[in-house]
């Protein structure tokens, strides 16, 4: 049973079945049942043509639902007065069917759950396993983001900065279950640099790459969260940070630079450097200047900070570091890492057990704790 | 089968026997006690005795309906019990003396020094759906 062909094809098949007249909510129901069928019935009579398979099945279902539906007399009518299907531009469906996922009148939740079901093809089951939520959670999610585009009309062109944030987000959420999330998002990146020229789809493309990459050796087998200076660069994947640096290196030619694409030049100087002692610092600072002067992000500014540190030595970092809001997230984990570094464990370790105690994950409490009793385990000795 | 469920306090509860702050352990004393509940969680998943657990940050908000078209409340003055609550367990075991045993072991999760923090766990059983058939 081939589950990566099926996803693949998902957001064609409901891009042929939109075309043919159908809209998307009842569409993508008809695709979900067709793929519940595929799993069914292909281990043992596999189509000779994938594609046409799920197309026939799925458009079935649709005239079924849309038979037996209230509105069943509309429908028809729109139906009728379609023209005939044909092979058409299945490429332009899916480009907006990403869209129309990330609607601008979603919420970011409901805008994730939609793109995983409807372009990426995921069940309800995956995508609830992967966001720890009881399945009819995920799905009245599902069938209220769908609600909410149901009037969208699907020929207008929508915003990819939208469709950007939603991969993003996908990329940065925990996995758990059989799907990893963060896999997820490069394969719909992928597909939609293949479909689009926008510098900032490969920036952002390049940057997912370049931090899967260094996946490996972000966090040790008990779960605990390894420091990017502490990490056995041997096991990062070289050939994704190939990969990301030669996408961004194409994009940045266009010379029409993003904030995608200056975070990902940031990464790539992070995957270049063998040594942590090869770092090249200078630059990352350069970049992080670029990337505020993009974003005015309070969090690339407390980045910012921590690489000034690295490059002009802990006192510049804590200067750059006053002007920042206290309240930011990590903000006193970085004064602590500065302390220490400028010489005053005391300090730093009562800075890093307060930033352990509003730490927003376990792993991130548990490393900041640990680095608390260092401090304060040299200090005793 | 009855569920029962573990709490670990961050205060509210008396001082547990080893009462050192975390940051003042060593990082190894820290390793180790997050491997002993690791351990424990592992264990309770291979016995079938295991449901689930979350630790909980300690901020927290009271929050009450206010009336119709008003912001709900979220002002005190409350008992704090944002303080209490630092995580969870949920087991599911044969007997409450199984749970007494399970509850006894993860509170001997090893602290400063590697010696237990006897620390103070609440056990309360979940309420349950009545029976179908009684007998």
């Amino acid at each position: 049973m081939d589950e990566a062909l099926l996803r693949a094809l998902t957001p064609t098949v409901i891009g042929i079945l939109v075309r043919r007249g159908a809209d998307f909510a009842a569409a993508e129901d008809a695709v979900q049942d067709a793929l519940v069928e595929a799993v069914r019935v292909w281990p043992d009579d596999p189509p000779r043509n994938p594609q046409g398979w799920l197309v026939t099945v799925a458009w079935r279902k649709f005239l079924d639902a849309a038979r037996a539906d209230a509105s069943r007399r509309h429908r028809e009518v729109r139906v009728d007065s379609e023209p005939v299907p044909g092979p058409g531009e299945a490429v332009d469906d899916t480009l907006q069917l990403y869209f129309l996922c990330a609607h601008p009148s979603l919420t970011p939740a409901s805008a994730v759950a939609l793109t995983l079901r409807a372009v990426g093809g995921l069940t309800t089951r995956q995508i609830a396993q992967a966001y720890l939520v009881p399945e009819a959670t995920m799905a009245q999610r599902i069938s209220r983001a769908k609600r909410t585009v149901s009037d969208v009309r699907f020929n207008q062109p929508g915003d990819v900065a939208t469709v950007l944030r939603v991969l993003y987000l996908v990329f940065n959420e925990g996995y758990s279950g059989d799907v990893d999330l963060a896999g997820e998002a490069i394969r719909l990146a992928r597909r939609l640099a293949a479909m689009t020229r926008h510098e900032e789809v490969s920036g952002l493309l390049a940057l997912m790459l370049l931090h899967h990459a260094r996946r490996p050796a972000r966090t040790g087998p008990d779960g605990r969260l390894v420091t990017l200076a502490e990490q056995d660069r041997g096991l990062w994947n070289t050939r994704l940070i190939a990969e990301g640096v030669d996408v961004l290196q194409t994009a940045l030619t266009r010379d029409r630079l993003g904030e995608f694409q200056a975070q990902a030049a940031i990464a790539a100087l992070h995957g270049d450097a063998r040594t942590v002692e090869e770092t090249d610092w200078v630059q990352i600072v350069e970049w992080y200047d670029e990337l505020v002067r993009l974003t005015h992000s309070p969090v690339a500014r407390l980045n910012r900070a921590v690489a000034v540190g690295e490059a002009d030595g802990p006192r510049a970092g804590l200067a750059a570091l006053a002007g920042l809001d206290p309240a930011l997230p990590r903000h006193t984990a970085v004064a602590a890492y500065l302390h220490e570094r400028d010489g005053d464990p005391v300090t730093a370790a009562r800075l890093y057990a307060e930033a352990a105690r509003s730490a927003s994950s376990l792993p991130e409490r548990d490393h900041l704790t640990r680095q608390a009793a260092r401090l304060n385990t040299q200090l005793r000795s | 089968m009855t569920k029962y469920l573990l709490l670990k306090h961050y205060r509210g509860a008396p001082a547990s026997f080893n009462d050192v702050p975390m940051d003042k352990w060593t990082p190894e004393e820290v390793s180790d006690h997050m491997q002993y509940m690791q351990d424990f969680a592992t264990r309770l998943e291979g016995t079938g005795e295991f449901v689930d657990g979350q630790a909980l940050s300690p901020e927290g908000t009271f929050v009450r309906y206010d009336g119709e078209g008003r912001p709900p409340v979220t002002d005190g003055p409350f008992a704090e019990t944002k303080d209490l609550i630092a995580g969870w367990m949920v087991i599911d075991v044969e007997t409450y003396e199984r749970a007494l045993e399970l509850a006894g072991e993860l509170s001997a999760a090893p602290g400063a020094g590697g010696k237990p923090i006897h620390e103070w766990l609440e056990l309360r059983p979940f309420l349950t759906a009545p029976p179908t058939i009684t007998e």
